[in-house]
């Protein structure tokens, strides 16, 4: 096998941890070593995940949303050499998300002169919840081939319409639904195995 | 038995849409800019001629270190500066 240049390891490196074949627990060691493409990475991989508890979760508007997700990045860079275990970086990174969602609506609350029982209401344990098995099927979807990754990605989370699909993938539209459908078989095997559903009840209980 | 059919795990796709493009790129920028501001803070504690050129033009100086002048930067920077 033919050694790679610098550039070569370089981009090696950067495709690897793109294709999420790096655990969390590798690219938050690599990132405390100051590696600016891991970084990169860290933040591509968990970006939605903030984005969604902020503005779902506990439903904040644009500009609210956009400080605590900087504020959570900001505060994940500065603690990263605090994290006691590193695979547990996605739960410590929703603690976190969670909290500085929280110091918002509170100082939103301070400055509006609100009473705190006029605090917006928080989100219920259930929609935070939703959002965790929301990420783990995103896992899942990492674990497909490109394109159907694209497709569900485009058609179910960025909304796109079978032309736009069709047209940015060179796919005749007539067959968007079809692959949907197939890629969507994909992805339940692909889930199912990562987290196999419960055995039937009854069963006996060592 | 599946206990996910199509319609679930086409709802929880959906749950998470990308965040903003300019969020990811500026949070992704972070250490490049954290950099940045150190040196930059660095060189005007020790030289009080470019300090004071600094603050005249915060987003000028921010540029001349590489560093993308977004409004989250220059406000971090006048932080440091005042704290200096």
């Amino acid at each position: 096998m033919e050694a790679l240049g610098d550039d070569g390891q370089a981009a090696a490196r950067r495709a690897e941890l793109i294709a999420h074949e790096v655990s969390d627990a590798a690219l938050v060691a690599r990132c405390r070593a100051g590696d600016d493409d891991a970084w990169r990475e860290l933040v591509d991989r968990f970006s939605r995940y903030v984005y969604a508890i902020a503005v779902q979760g506990f439903r904040l508007g644009q500009q609210d949303a956009e400080d605590v997700f900087q504020d959570v990045f900001a505060r994940v860079y500065e603690r990263l050499g605090s994290l006691r275990d590193d695979e547990a970086v996605r739960p410590w990174i929703a603690q976190l998300t969670r909290r500085v969602c929280i110091d918002r609506l509170r100082s939103g609350a301070r400055e509006s002169d609100a009473d705190i029982d006029d605090l917006p209401e928080l989100p219920a344990e259930d929609a935070l919840t939703a959002l965790e098995e929301a990420f783990d099927v995103h896992e899942a979807m990492a674990e497909l081939p490109e394109n159907c990754q694209q497709i569900l990605d485009r058609f179910f989370a960025r909304d796109e319409s079978y032309r736009t699909i069709g047209d940015t993938l060179g796919l005749p539209a007539g067959t968007i639904a079809s692959r949907l459908s197939r890629c969507l078989d994909k992805l339940r095997d692909a889930f199912e195995g990562r987290n196999p559903p419960p055995a039937p009840s009854g069963g006996q209980v060592t | 038995m599946s206990n996910y059919d199509h319609e679930q795990l086409s709802r929880l796709i959906g749950m998470l849409p990308p965040a903003p493009e300019a969020w990811v790129q500026a949070a992704q920028e972070l250490p490049a800019a954290r950099r940045g501001l150190d040196q930059l803070v660095a060189r005007a504690e020790a030289d009080a001629a470019y300090r004071a050129e600094v603050l005249a033009d915060l987003e000028r100086a921010l540029r001349a270190e590489g560093v993308e002048p977004q409004p989250r930067v220059v406000a971090e920077l006048r932080r440091l500066l005042a704290d200096d």
